[in-house]
């Protein structure tokens, strides 16, 4: 695996968001499945090294917008589960007191300024996040995640022509993880997805999103040569999602097959990767590592069963922040 | 007091608002040298420079993604829209993210934006540069709506505008640029969702937005000649409306007419008219009748086009059938 940060506290701690990712999924999922959550949900797991690798790079007062499939993200830049479980089950205590949900969490403490369920639909706010940042002279850097589906959408080439024109601090984060929707990836978009970019001047990389050391260099590289002006840049980071394009696609097979999803699993899991790396370097027994997996899985567990019991937004709610300087809209 | 055009009291509103605020930028195409195709931002470039006079290349939905991002971290943008006509390009960031942001956040994050664009026909311009589109903005919660009637109206809502937390859309009459009206030199702000009683009446209700205004006080006078006392209205905001003044007023003299540039149906016209039925029925003495622009296109040729929108001696002649009797399209 590709090396950079060399801290075994560094190390262990982006193993640790990885698996806390993995974890929060799994219980989001059963939480689907057990009929115990409104509506639907986008899952992350397999895609963890992505968000972990980058926001390992950035600093809490950088800014990440996210997407549909956010959860990842969320935790990677500092999130709490009790919130993030509160706001998926719709409760008062959420990150966005139950009126986002999966979709739409935001963090702003911590620098999310929240997903976005339109495909692609945050593309111009991370890019006027970076163009505050410069007007304003302040050194944070935005990182703008989307899939490979949203490379379909306009609106992302008009917002990279403007970010390159005006250097902006910004990086674009292709999650590529070969299905747009249901839809193959090769079906939906033609020739390179770098060279997309690279038709505006902008620097682009394409990176194996499974190896969490070689997102984190590369991230850790761009960051710091954003902060000093060199943006934007655009990376695609190569990964792929375990579960459908949410948890009720569950019989895909009409468009890719369980042998694939098995060789991702088995072959190139990050979490697993990640963890034989640790222990061969000598960064952690694996009985470490399984109790570090223990502790983690006690925290959703706890926190899913605080979010179940949490209580719900009080009805007089439903029209409070619809605008911020008039208490009850409907008033 | 000293006369100023409606586009001058917009450029000293832009002006004085970014000398109090470095946060305030304006970012559009054509904003800085150029200072727009009316003239309206002349000279501003030269005293802010291109750091906050930012022209972008022809690209709305991105340069309004742009600001939505810049709006949610610490800026304050002024986007330029060229013609109101092209807000259907903007439409999911105005919309999906500007207009939900708030209240998707559990009221985290804000959007303070303003949205300047234009309206009005009978400027020889065709369908797709003289539409009058602000009741599709008015129609989703989060938008705040201003439509000033002179230029008065226009420097203190636009001041207003840029000191609100909330995404708020001014509609200008593009043929009121170089209309002049008394503006005071000292400072002064119009609050949102107060209404100003233009001319008082004790026998009709002339309720006007924006250049219906206008049309409305020359009917006034028409009427005046005939014995007909009219009292005309400028709501100056349509969201937040305010409801209590146009009630009372309906209440007075028990007959109202909504004139406004929109399309009729489905428009302003039509909301206000609602409101006044369902809340003043019983003091009414005829229907409530909405008069706007033509439900067509708007037409290219000027012997099609001056008859689509609304004109004094058409509102004076409804206002005269109301007055005596006549049940206006009734079956």
């Amino acid at each position: 695996m590709a090396k950079t940060k060399t801290n075994s506290e560094d190390y262990l701690r982006m193993y640790r968001q990885m698996v806390r990712i993995r974890s929060f999924e799994d219980n989001a999922n059963q939480l689907y499945l057990s009929a115990k959550m409104p509506g639907l949900t986008h899952m992350y797991s397999g895609e963890e090294a992505v968000a972990v690798g980058i926001c390992e790079a950035l600093k809490t007062t950088d800014k990440i917008t996210s997407t549909h499939r956010g959860h990842g993200h969320c935790v990677a830049k500092g999130a709490e589960f009790k919130e993030m479980f509160c706001e998926l089950l719709g409760k008062e205590e959420g990150y966005c007191r139950g009126k986002g949900g999966s979709m739409h969490i935001a963090d702003q403490s911590n620098g999310n300024l929240g997903a976005n369920a339109i495909v692609g639909g945050s593309m111009g706010i991370a890019t006027g996040s970076a163009f505050t940042a410069k007007m304003l002279g302040k050194d944070d850097v935005t990182v703008c995640f989307f899939g490979d589906g949203a490379t379909a959408q306009g609106l992302m080439y008009e917002v990279m022509n403007m970010a390159a024109l005006w250097n902006l601090p910004v990086i674009y984060a292709c999650e590529n993880n070969g299905y747009s929707e249901y839809t193959k990836t090769e079906e939906i978009a033609a020739g390179s997805i770098t060279a997309r970019a690279e038709a505006f001047g902008i620097e682009a990389h394409q990176v194996d999103g499974q190896d969490v050391l070689a997102v984190n260099k590369l991230a850790t590289d761009l960051v710091a040569r954003a902060r000093k002006g060199e943006g934007p840049f655009f990376v695609e980071l190569m990964t792929y999602r375990y579960h459908g394009h949410h948890v009720g696609d569950i019989n895909r097979e009409y468009y890719r097959t369980k042998d694939e999803e098995k060789d991702w699993k088995e072959n190139r899991d990050p979490i697993i990767r990640f963890r034989a790396h640790l222990v061969s370097e000598g960064l952690a027994t694996e009985d470490e590592l399984d109790a570090l997996n223990a502790e983690i899985a006690k925290d959703a567990e706890d926190a899913v069963k605080y979010a179940l019991d949490a209580k719900y937004p009080d009805v007089s709610e439903v029209d409070m922040h619809v605008f911020s300087d008039i208490k009850h809209a409907l008033a | 007091m000293r006369e100023i055009t409606l586009s001058q009291a917009v450029n000293e509103a832009l002006a004085e608002e970014m000398r109090r605020d470095d946060t305030v930028f304006i970012i559009g195409e054509d904003v800085a040298e150029a200072g727009t195709p009316f003239k309206v931002l002349s000279g501003l470039v030269e005293e802010f420079g291109t750091r906050r006079v930012v022209d972008t290349p022809i690209a709305e939905p991105g340069f309004m993604g742009i600001a939505v991002g810049a709006a949610m971290t610490g800026a304050r943008p002024v986007v330029d829209l060229m013609f109101g006509d092209f807000i259907f390009l903007i439409m999911d960031q105005l919309c999906n993210q500007a207009a939900k942001t708030h209240y998707m956040s559990g009221g985290k994050l804000s959007v303070p934006l303003v949205l300047r664009t234009n309206m009005g026909a009978t400027r020889r311009s065709a369908a797709q540069h003289s539409q009058s589109l602000h009741a599709l903005v008015a129609h989703i919660p989060g938008l705040k709506v201003a439509m000033p009637s002179s230029a008065y109206e226009a420097k203190g809502l636009m001041k207003t505008a840029i000191r609100d937390n909330n995404p708020v859309v001014i509609f200008e009459d593009k043929l009121m640029y170089q209309d002049k009206a008394p503006v005071p030199e000292e400072e002064f702000l119009i609050p949102f969702g107060e209404a100003n009683i233009k001319r008082e009446g004790s026998d009709i209700t002339l309720i006007g937005t924006s250049s219906m205004v206008q049309v409305c006080e020359k009917a006034a006078e028409i009427l005046a000649a005939e014995g007909i006392s009219a009292e005309v209205i400028d709501p100056r905001t349509i969201v937040p409306l305010d409801e209590k003044t146009l009630l009372e007023s309906a209440r007075k003299t028990s007959r109202v007419i909504v004139v406004d540039e929109g399309h009729q149906s489905f428009g302003v016209t039509s909301e206000i008219a609602s409101r006044i039925n369902e809340k003043a029925f019983y003091h009414l003495d005829a229907p409530v009748l909405r008069m706007g622009a033509m439900d067509v296109p708007i037409p290219f040729s000027p012997a099609l086009e001056d008859i689509t929108v609304p004109t004094p001696e058409g509102v004076a002649e409804k206002a005269r059938m109301l007055c005596g009797g006549e049940m206006i399209n009734a079956a």
